[in-house]
Protein backbone atom coordinates (compact mmCIF):
# COMPACT_ATOMS: atom_id res chain seq x y z
CA UNK A 1 0.00 0.00 0.00
CA UNK A 2 1.02 3.52 -0.55
CA UNK A 3 0.43 5.23 2.34
CA UNK A 4 1.77 8.84 1.31
CA UNK A 5 -0.89 8.52 -1.68
CA UNK A 6 -3.56 7.09 0.62
CA UNK A 7 -2.82 9.96 3.01
CA UNK A 8 -3.48 12.30 -0.27
CA UNK A 9 -6.07 11.50 -1.30
CA UNK A 10 -7.76 11.03 2.25
CA UNK A 11 -6.92 15.30 2.71
CA UNK A 12 -8.31 15.35 -0.91
CA UNK A 13 -11.63 13.68 -0.23
CA UNK A 14 -12.26 14.91 3.19
CA UNK A 15 -10.69 18.02 3.27
CA UNK A 16 -11.35 18.89 -0.01
CA UNK A 17 -15.49 18.13 0.09
CA UNK A 18 -16.38 19.55 3.73
CA UNK A 19 -17.25 22.62 2.24
CA UNK A 20 -19.96 21.85 0.26
CA UNK A 21 -21.03 18.28 2.58
CA UNK A 22 -21.63 21.38 5.24
CA UNK A 23 -23.05 23.77 3.35
CA UNK A 24 -25.71 21.05 2.09
CA UNK A 25 -26.14 19.23 4.97
CA UNK A 26 -27.44 22.31 7.28
CA UNK A 27 -29.49 23.95 4.53
CA UNK A 28 -31.66 19.99 4.23
CA UNK A 29 -32.20 20.23 7.75
CA UNK A 30 -33.26 23.86 7.57
CA UNK A 31 -35.69 22.66 4.74
CA UNK A 32 -36.54 19.32 6.37
CA UNK A 33 -37.79 20.86 9.11
CA UNK A 34 -39.64 24.03 7.88
CA UNK A 35 -41.55 21.73 5.57
CA UNK A 36 -42.45 19.18 8.67
CA UNK A 37 -43.30 22.06 10.53
CA UNK A 38 -45.46 23.16 7.84
CA UNK A 39 -47.44 19.76 7.35
CA UNK A 40 -47.93 19.92 11.45
CA UNK A 41 -50.31 22.98 10.50
CA UNK A 42 -53.96 22.89 11.75
CA UNK A 43 -52.63 18.96 13.24
CA UNK A 44 -52.72 17.58 16.68
CA UNK A 45 -49.23 16.21 16.31
CA UNK A 46 -47.34 18.05 19.02
CA UNK A 47 -43.80 20.26 17.64
CA UNK A 48 -41.37 18.20 19.14
CA UNK A 49 -41.95 15.85 16.47
CA UNK A 50 -39.88 18.41 14.45
CA UNK A 51 -36.82 17.32 16.14
CA UNK A 52 -37.06 13.17 15.76
CA UNK A 53 -38.45 13.65 12.07
CA UNK A 54 -35.10 15.86 11.82
CA UNK A 55 -32.84 13.45 13.19
CA UNK A 56 -34.03 10.14 11.84
CA UNK A 57 -34.19 11.76 8.48
CA UNK A 58 -30.94 12.77 8.69
CA UNK A 59 -29.67 9.80 10.36
CA UNK A 60 -31.65 7.36 8.04
CA UNK A 61 -31.67 8.77 4.84
CA UNK A 62 -30.69 12.37 4.08
CA UNK A 63 -27.49 12.55 5.41
CA UNK A 64 -25.99 9.53 3.44
CA UNK A 65 -27.95 9.62 0.10
CA UNK A 66 -27.99 13.06 -0.72
CA UNK A 67 -24.30 13.78 0.50
CA UNK A 68 -23.20 10.71 -1.04
CA UNK A 69 -25.04 12.20 -4.08
CA UNK A 70 -23.09 15.18 -4.30
CA UNK A 71 -19.85 13.64 -3.42
CA UNK A 72 -20.48 11.52 -6.94
CA UNK A 73 -20.21 14.31 -8.60
CA UNK A 74 -17.53 16.28 -7.34
CA UNK A 75 -15.27 13.31 -6.05
CA UNK A 76 -16.65 11.11 -8.38
CA UNK A 77 -16.01 13.59 -11.61
CA UNK A 78 -12.56 14.82 -10.13
CA UNK A 79 -11.05 11.35 -9.71
CA UNK A 80 -12.40 10.05 -13.23
CA UNK A 81 -11.14 13.37 -14.71
CA UNK A 82 -7.47 13.15 -13.07
CA UNK A 83 -7.38 9.81 -13.87
CA UNK A 84 -8.43 10.29 -17.58
CA UNK A 85 -6.17 13.14 -17.66
CA UNK A 86 -3.35 10.93 -16.67
CA UNK A 87 -3.93 8.15 -19.09
CA UNK A 88 -4.14 10.55 -22.23
CA UNK A 89 -0.91 12.13 -21.09
CA UNK A 90 0.74 8.75 -21.21
CA UNK A 91 1.23 9.49 -16.85
CA UNK A 92 0.01 5.81 -16.55
CA UNK A 93 2.15 4.45 -19.15
CA UNK A 94 5.19 6.10 -17.97
CA UNK A 95 3.99 4.60 -14.17
CA UNK A 96 3.74 1.06 -15.76
CA UNK A 97 7.27 1.33 -17.90
CA UNK A 98 8.59 1.91 -14.11
CA UNK A 99 7.15 -0.89 -13.18
CA UNK A 100 5.15 0.47 -10.97
CA UNK A 101 1.63 -1.65 -10.03
CA UNK A 102 -0.61 1.60 -11.69
CA UNK A 103 -3.86 -0.09 -9.90
CA UNK A 104 -2.26 -0.35 -6.82
CA UNK A 105 -0.50 3.11 -6.35
CA UNK A 106 -3.99 5.23 -8.45
CA UNK A 107 -6.59 2.94 -7.61
CA UNK A 108 -6.69 1.34 -4.39
CA UNK A 109 -5.48 4.23 -2.16
CA UNK A 110 -8.57 6.32 -4.31
CA UNK A 111 -11.48 3.43 -3.03
CA UNK A 112 -9.61 2.93 0.62
CA UNK A 113 -9.34 6.59 1.16
CA UNK A 114 -13.34 7.31 0.79
CA UNK A 115 -14.06 4.26 2.26
CA UNK A 116 -12.50 5.86 5.72
CA UNK A 117 -13.32 9.77 5.21
CA UNK A 118 -16.21 9.54 2.95
CA UNK A 119 -18.43 7.98 6.54
CA UNK A 120 -16.81 10.35 8.84
CA UNK A 121 -18.02 13.17 6.01
CA UNK A 122 -21.72 11.50 6.85
CA UNK A 123 -21.27 11.97 10.44
CA UNK A 124 -20.33 15.61 10.25
CA UNK A 125 -23.15 15.84 7.49
CA UNK A 126 -25.53 14.15 10.03
CA UNK A 127 -24.86 16.41 12.82
CA UNK A 128 -24.55 19.59 10.74
CA UNK A 129 -27.93 18.74 9.34
CA UNK A 130 -29.46 18.04 12.61
CA UNK A 131 -28.03 21.86 13.83
CA UNK A 132 -29.71 23.21 10.68
CA UNK A 133 -33.00 21.84 11.34
CA UNK A 134 -32.54 23.60 14.87
CA UNK A 135 -32.03 26.57 13.85
CA UNK A 136 -34.69 26.99 11.21
CA UNK A 137 -37.13 25.53 14.23
CA UNK A 138 -35.67 28.41 16.76
CA UNK A 139 -36.48 30.94 13.37
CA UNK A 140 -40.10 29.62 13.32
CA UNK A 141 -40.91 29.73 16.69
CA UNK A 142 -39.93 26.06 17.72
CA UNK A 143 -38.50 26.37 21.46
CA UNK A 144 -35.17 24.48 21.93
CA UNK A 145 -36.40 22.72 24.53
CA UNK A 146 -38.92 21.53 22.57
CA UNK A 147 -37.09 20.62 19.44
CA UNK A 148 -34.30 19.01 21.48
CA UNK A 149 -37.24 16.71 23.55
CA UNK A 150 -37.80 15.59 19.79
CA UNK A 151 -34.01 14.78 18.80
CA UNK A 152 -33.55 12.67 22.28
CA UNK A 153 -36.98 10.47 21.90
CA UNK A 154 -36.77 7.09 20.28
CA UNK A 155 -33.59 7.09 19.50
CA UNK A 156 -32.21 3.38 17.96
CA UNK A 157 -29.11 3.55 17.77
CA UNK A 158 -29.58 0.81 14.61
CA UNK A 159 -29.68 4.19 12.33
CA UNK A 160 -27.02 5.40 12.77
CA UNK A 161 -25.55 1.97 11.90
CA UNK A 162 -27.53 2.03 9.15
CA UNK A 163 -26.11 5.68 8.37
CA UNK A 164 -22.53 4.01 8.24
CA UNK A 165 -23.58 0.89 6.13
CA UNK A 166 -25.32 2.95 3.68
CA UNK A 167 -22.29 5.60 3.62
CA UNK A 168 -19.35 2.91 3.20
CA UNK A 169 -20.73 1.17 0.47
CA UNK A 170 -22.18 3.97 -1.41
CA UNK A 171 -17.92 5.75 -1.20
CA UNK A 172 -17.20 2.24 -2.22
CA UNK A 173 -19.21 2.61 -5.43
CA UNK A 174 -18.73 6.27 -6.49
CA UNK A 175 -15.19 5.84 -6.31
CA UNK A 176 -14.89 2.32 -8.07
CA UNK A 177 -17.21 3.63 -11.07
CA UNK A 178 -15.43 6.68 -11.33
CA UNK A 179 -11.69 5.08 -11.29
CA UNK A 180 -13.22 2.26 -13.95
CA UNK A 181 -14.06 5.24 -16.04
CA UNK A 182 -10.99 7.38 -15.69
CA UNK A 183 -8.35 4.64 -15.79
CA UNK A 184 -9.54 3.08 -19.40
CA UNK A 185 -10.50 6.19 -20.87
CA UNK A 186 -10.07 6.87 -24.41
CA UNK A 187 -10.22 9.49 -27.35
CA UNK A 188 -8.67 12.53 -25.57
CA UNK A 189 -9.86 15.29 -23.90
CA UNK A 190 -13.51 14.34 -25.48
CA UNK A 191 -12.98 11.23 -23.93
CA UNK A 192 -12.10 12.57 -20.56
CA UNK A 193 -15.73 14.67 -19.93
CA UNK A 194 -17.37 11.76 -21.11
CA UNK A 195 -15.62 9.39 -18.89
CA UNK A 196 -16.58 12.24 -15.96
CA UNK A 197 -19.96 12.60 -17.09
CA UNK A 198 -20.44 8.69 -17.23
CA UNK A 199 -18.65 8.29 -13.63
CA UNK A 200 -21.43 10.89 -12.29
CA UNK A 201 -24.01 9.35 -13.66
CA UNK A 202 -23.56 5.78 -13.35
CA UNK A 203 -22.22 6.46 -9.72
CA UNK A 204 -25.11 8.52 -8.99
CA UNK A 205 -27.57 5.57 -9.97
CA UNK A 206 -25.89 2.95 -7.96
CA UNK A 207 -26.20 4.84 -5.29
CA UNK A 208 -29.76 4.98 -5.30
CA UNK A 209 -29.90 1.51 -6.40
CA UNK A 210 -27.73 0.57 -3.71
CA UNK A 211 -29.92 2.78 -1.28
CA UNK A 212 -32.70 0.86 -2.00
CA UNK A 213 -31.19 -2.53 -1.63
CA UNK A 214 -29.97 -1.94 2.25
CA UNK A 215 -33.23 -0.13 3.13
CA UNK A 216 -34.64 -3.24 2.18
CA UNK A 217 -32.23 -5.38 4.08
CA UNK A 218 -31.72 -3.54 6.72
CA UNK A 219 -35.23 -2.49 7.70
CA UNK B 1 22.20 -4.31 -26.97
CA UNK B 2 18.39 -4.56 -28.04
CA UNK B 3 17.32 -7.56 -30.64
CA UNK B 4 13.96 -7.36 -32.05
CA UNK B 5 13.43 -10.76 -34.33
CA UNK B 6 10.25 -10.85 -36.81
CA UNK B 7 7.95 -8.94 -34.68
CA UNK B 8 3.85 -8.56 -35.48
CA UNK B 9 1.04 -6.22 -33.87
CA UNK B 10 -2.12 -6.46 -34.85
CA UNK B 11 -4.75 -4.26 -33.41
CA UNK B 12 -8.38 -5.98 -34.05
CA UNK B 13 -8.30 -6.25 -37.96
CA UNK B 14 -5.48 -3.64 -38.20
CA UNK B 15 -1.94 -4.92 -38.53
CA UNK B 16 0.57 -2.33 -37.55
CA UNK B 17 3.96 -4.19 -37.33
CA UNK B 18 4.63 -6.57 -40.23
CA UNK B 19 7.40 -9.21 -38.93
CA UNK B 20 10.00 -6.40 -38.01
CA UNK B 21 13.41 -7.34 -37.66
CA UNK B 22 16.86 -5.49 -36.06
CA UNK B 23 19.44 -4.83 -33.99
CA UNK B 24 20.03 -1.49 -31.37
CA UNK B 25 23.21 -1.31 -30.42
CA UNK B 26 25.11 0.12 -27.00
CA UNK B 27 26.21 3.40 -26.91
CA UNK B 28 24.44 4.22 -29.74
CA UNK B 29 21.97 6.91 -31.06
CA UNK B 30 19.34 4.62 -32.54
CA UNK B 31 16.21 6.40 -34.80
CA UNK B 32 13.23 4.76 -36.18
CA UNK B 33 12.10 7.28 -38.65
CA UNK B 34 8.85 7.00 -40.64
CA UNK B 35 5.46 8.94 -41.62
CA UNK B 36 2.66 9.36 -39.02
CA UNK B 37 1.33 6.20 -38.92
CA UNK B 38 3.99 3.98 -40.26
CA UNK B 39 4.24 2.20 -36.53
CA UNK B 40 7.20 3.55 -34.90
CA UNK B 41 5.01 4.32 -31.78
CA UNK B 42 3.33 1.20 -31.39
CA UNK B 43 7.11 -0.46 -32.18
CA UNK B 44 8.39 1.09 -29.36
CA UNK B 45 5.17 0.57 -27.06
CA UNK B 46 6.14 -3.25 -28.30
CA UNK B 47 9.74 -2.74 -27.30
CA UNK B 48 9.49 -1.71 -23.75
CA UNK B 49 6.40 -3.99 -23.19
CA UNK B 50 3.52 -1.78 -23.29
CA UNK B 51 2.18 -3.97 -25.85
CA UNK B 52 2.25 -7.65 -25.72
CA UNK B 53 3.39 -8.95 -29.25
CA UNK B 54 1.75 -11.16 -31.33
CA UNK B 55 4.88 -12.66 -32.93
CA UNK B 56 8.48 -12.85 -32.64
CA UNK B 57 10.74 -12.17 -30.10
CA UNK B 58 12.18 -9.23 -28.51
CA UNK B 59 15.75 -9.80 -26.16
CA UNK B 60 17.95 -7.09 -24.04
CA UNK B 61 21.21 -8.58 -23.90
CA UNK B 62 20.50 -12.08 -24.41
CA UNK B 63 17.09 -12.22 -22.32
CA UNK B 64 14.02 -12.71 -23.78
CA UNK B 65 11.32 -10.36 -23.26
CA UNK B 66 8.64 -12.92 -23.74
CA UNK B 67 10.12 -15.90 -21.50
CA UNK B 68 10.55 -13.40 -18.90
CA UNK B 69 8.51 -14.02 -15.47
CA UNK B 70 6.90 -11.23 -13.71
CA UNK B 71 9.68 -10.82 -10.95
CA UNK B 72 12.25 -10.41 -14.18
CA UNK B 73 9.94 -7.97 -16.34
CA UNK B 74 9.79 -5.78 -13.23
CA UNK B 75 13.56 -5.72 -12.79
CA UNK B 76 14.19 -4.79 -16.62
CA UNK B 77 11.66 -1.83 -16.25
CA UNK B 78 13.65 -0.34 -14.00
CA UNK B 79 16.68 -0.65 -16.31
CA UNK B 80 14.37 0.88 -19.01
CA UNK B 81 14.78 4.80 -19.26
CA UNK B 82 11.94 6.58 -21.33
CA UNK B 83 11.08 9.72 -22.66
CA UNK B 84 7.36 10.86 -23.88
CA UNK B 85 6.21 13.18 -26.46
CA UNK B 86 4.16 15.01 -24.16
CA UNK B 87 7.28 14.32 -21.37
CA UNK B 88 4.25 12.91 -19.38
CA UNK B 89 5.73 14.43 -15.92
CA UNK B 90 3.28 13.84 -13.04
CA UNK B 91 0.89 16.94 -12.65
CA UNK B 92 1.02 16.82 -8.66
CA UNK B 93 4.38 16.84 -8.15
CA UNK B 94 7.21 19.49 -8.61
CA UNK B 95 10.28 18.98 -10.89
CA UNK B 96 11.90 17.75 -7.87
CA UNK B 97 9.83 14.82 -6.71
CA UNK B 98 9.13 13.84 -10.39
CA UNK B 99 12.91 12.78 -10.78
CA UNK B 100 12.81 11.60 -7.44
CA UNK B 101 9.48 9.33 -8.05
CA UNK B 102 11.77 6.22 -9.24
CA UNK B 103 14.21 6.06 -6.17
CA UNK B 104 11.30 6.66 -3.93
CA UNK B 105 9.50 3.62 -5.39
CA UNK B 106 12.95 1.16 -6.47
CA UNK B 107 15.51 2.15 -4.49
CA UNK B 108 16.02 2.17 -0.17
CA UNK B 109 18.44 5.16 -0.46
CA UNK B 110 17.97 7.51 2.90
CA UNK B 111 16.47 11.19 1.31
CA UNK B 112 20.22 12.91 1.53
CA UNK B 113 21.32 10.33 -1.04
CA UNK B 114 18.35 10.20 -3.35
CA UNK B 115 18.02 14.48 -3.01
CA UNK B 116 21.96 14.52 -3.64
CA UNK B 117 21.06 11.99 -6.46
CA UNK B 118 17.98 14.44 -7.88
CA UNK B 119 20.03 17.44 -8.33
CA UNK B 120 23.13 15.61 -10.27
CA UNK B 121 21.09 14.77 -12.94
CA UNK B 122 18.94 17.75 -12.55
CA UNK B 123 22.87 19.52 -13.11
CA UNK B 124 23.18 17.35 -15.66
CA UNK B 125 20.30 18.39 -18.01
CA UNK B 126 20.93 22.20 -17.06
CA UNK B 127 18.08 22.81 -14.53
CA UNK B 128 19.75 23.81 -11.74
CA UNK B 129 17.28 25.66 -9.16
CA UNK B 130 14.40 24.65 -10.57
CA UNK B 131 13.01 21.80 -8.17
CA UNK B 132 10.59 23.38 -6.35
CA UNK B 133 8.97 24.25 -10.28
CA UNK B 134 5.50 22.43 -10.72
CA UNK B 135 5.45 20.95 -14.85
CA UNK B 136 2.79 23.72 -15.45
CA UNK B 137 4.91 25.97 -14.35
CA UNK B 138 7.78 25.19 -16.62
CA UNK B 139 8.58 25.43 -20.45
CA UNK B 140 8.24 22.84 -23.15
CA UNK B 141 11.79 22.32 -23.28
CA UNK B 142 12.32 22.56 -19.77
CA UNK B 143 9.77 19.51 -19.55
CA UNK B 144 11.73 17.41 -21.93
CA UNK B 145 14.65 17.66 -19.93
CA UNK B 146 12.93 17.20 -16.45
CA UNK B 147 11.45 14.24 -18.20
CA UNK B 148 15.17 12.94 -19.80
CA UNK B 149 16.18 13.98 -15.77
CA UNK B 150 13.62 11.48 -14.63
CA UNK B 151 14.59 8.85 -17.01
CA UNK B 152 18.35 8.61 -16.10
CA UNK B 153 18.01 9.16 -12.30
CA UNK B 154 17.78 5.02 -11.66
CA UNK B 155 21.25 4.86 -14.43
CA UNK B 156 19.33 2.76 -16.93
CA UNK B 157 20.69 0.73 -19.39
CA UNK B 158 18.20 1.31 -22.00
CA UNK B 159 16.73 5.20 -23.35
CA UNK B 160 13.79 4.69 -25.17
CA UNK B 161 12.34 8.43 -26.73
CA UNK B 162 9.47 8.99 -28.33
CA UNK B 163 9.40 11.99 -30.33
CA UNK B 164 11.99 14.02 -28.00
CA UNK B 165 11.52 17.21 -30.32
CA UNK B 166 7.91 17.52 -31.01
CA UNK B 167 6.53 20.66 -29.75
CA UNK B 168 9.50 22.46 -29.60
CA UNK B 169 11.73 25.33 -31.46
CA UNK B 170 14.39 24.16 -33.97
CA UNK B 171 17.23 25.65 -31.22
CA UNK B 172 15.95 23.91 -28.24
CA UNK B 173 15.27 20.60 -30.46
CA UNK B 174 19.02 20.76 -30.88
CA UNK B 175 20.11 21.36 -27.26
CA UNK B 176 17.75 18.08 -26.76
CA UNK B 177 18.95 15.82 -29.39
CA UNK B 178 22.63 17.08 -27.74
CA UNK B 179 21.88 15.93 -24.53
CA UNK B 180 20.17 12.65 -25.95
CA UNK B 181 23.61 12.25 -27.57
CA UNK B 182 26.06 13.28 -24.70
CA UNK B 183 24.08 11.03 -22.38
CA UNK B 184 23.98 7.92 -24.34
CA UNK B 185 27.61 8.34 -24.77
CA UNK B 186 28.45 9.07 -21.10
CA UNK B 187 26.39 6.18 -19.37
CA UNK B 188 27.00 3.53 -22.41
CA UNK B 189 23.34 3.48 -22.39
CA UNK B 190 21.14 2.21 -26.07
CA UNK B 191 19.26 5.04 -26.86
CA UNK B 192 16.60 4.44 -29.35
CA UNK B 193 14.80 7.44 -30.73
CA UNK B 194 11.23 7.58 -32.53
CA UNK B 195 11.37 10.59 -34.34
CA UNK B 196 10.98 12.53 -37.76
CA UNK B 197 12.67 15.50 -37.24
CA UNK B 198 15.39 15.29 -39.92
CA UNK B 199 18.03 17.47 -38.24
CA UNK B 200 17.88 14.67 -35.61
CA UNK B 201 18.16 12.47 -38.62
CA UNK B 202 20.84 13.78 -39.89
CA UNK B 203 22.89 15.35 -36.93
CA UNK B 204 22.50 11.73 -34.45
CA UNK B 205 21.33 8.83 -36.86
CA UNK B 206 24.31 6.58 -35.78
CA UNK B 207 21.54 3.50 -36.78
CA UNK B 208 18.25 5.09 -38.31
CA UNK B 209 15.10 1.83 -39.14
CA UNK B 210 12.82 3.53 -41.59
CA UNK B 211 9.51 2.49 -41.16
CA UNK B 212 6.39 2.52 -44.05
CA UNK B 213 3.37 0.53 -43.60
CA UNK B 214 4.33 -1.54 -40.82
CA UNK B 215 7.31 -2.95 -42.66
CA UNK B 216 11.09 -2.28 -41.70
CA UNK B 217 11.93 -0.65 -45.59
CA UNK B 218 15.43 0.55 -44.97
CA UNK B 219 18.08 0.74 -41.98
CA UNK B 220 21.56 2.47 -41.94
CA UNK B 221 23.20 5.61 -40.55
CA UNK B 222 23.39 8.96 -41.58
CA UNK B 223 25.58 9.05 -43.83
CA UNK B 224 24.07 6.44 -45.55
CA UNK B 225 20.61 7.70 -45.74
CA UNK B 226 21.30 10.75 -48.84
CA UNK B 227 22.70 8.29 -50.75
CA UNK B 228 20.65 5.49 -50.56
CA UNK B 229 18.45 4.49 -53.62
CA UNK B 230 15.35 3.57 -51.59
CA UNK B 231 12.61 5.92 -53.26
CA UNK B 232 10.51 5.67 -50.36
CA UNK B 233 13.27 7.09 -48.03
CA UNK B 234 13.53 9.60 -50.16
CA UNK B 235 10.54 11.09 -50.93
CA UNK B 236 10.01 10.84 -46.76
CA UNK B 237 13.60 12.49 -46.18
CA UNK B 238 13.05 15.31 -49.30
CA UNK B 239 9.24 16.03 -48.27
CA UNK B 240 9.61 19.72 -48.07
CA UNK B 241 10.59 22.28 -51.25
CA UNK B 242 13.17 23.93 -49.45
CA UNK B 243 14.89 20.00 -49.17
CA UNK B 244 14.39 19.22 -52.70
CA UNK B 245 15.58 22.11 -53.93
CA UNK B 246 18.81 21.70 -51.82
CA UNK B 247 19.64 18.28 -52.95
CA UNK B 248 19.14 19.50 -56.53
CA UNK B 249 21.68 22.27 -55.68
CA UNK B 250 23.83 19.85 -54.47
CA UNK B 251 23.98 17.27 -57.18
CA UNK B 252 22.40 13.92 -55.06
Amino acid sequence: MYWRELMRQMYEIGVGSLTIVAVISIFIGAVTAVQFAYQLQDSFVPQYYIGFIVRSSMLIELAPTFSCLVLAGKVGSNIASELGSMRITEQIDALQIMGVNTTSYLVAPKILASIIVIPLLIIISAALGMLGGLLASLANGVTFTVFMKGMMSWFDPFNVVMMLVKATVFAFLLTSVACYHGFFVEGGSLGVGKASTRAVVQGSILILVADYVIAQLMT
Amino acid sequence: MIEVTNIHKSFDDKHVLKGISTVFESGKTNLIIGTSGSGKTVFIKCMIGLFDIDQGDITYDGRSLNKMDKKAKKQLRTDIGMLFQGSALFDSMTVQENVMFPLDMFTHQNYKEKINRVNEVLERVNLVGANDKFPSEISGGMMKRVGIARAIVLKPKYLFCDEPNSGLDPKTSLTIDALISEITEEYKITTIINTHDMNSVMGMGQKIVFLRDGYKNWEGNSQEIITSGNNELQDFIFASEFLKQLKKGAGI
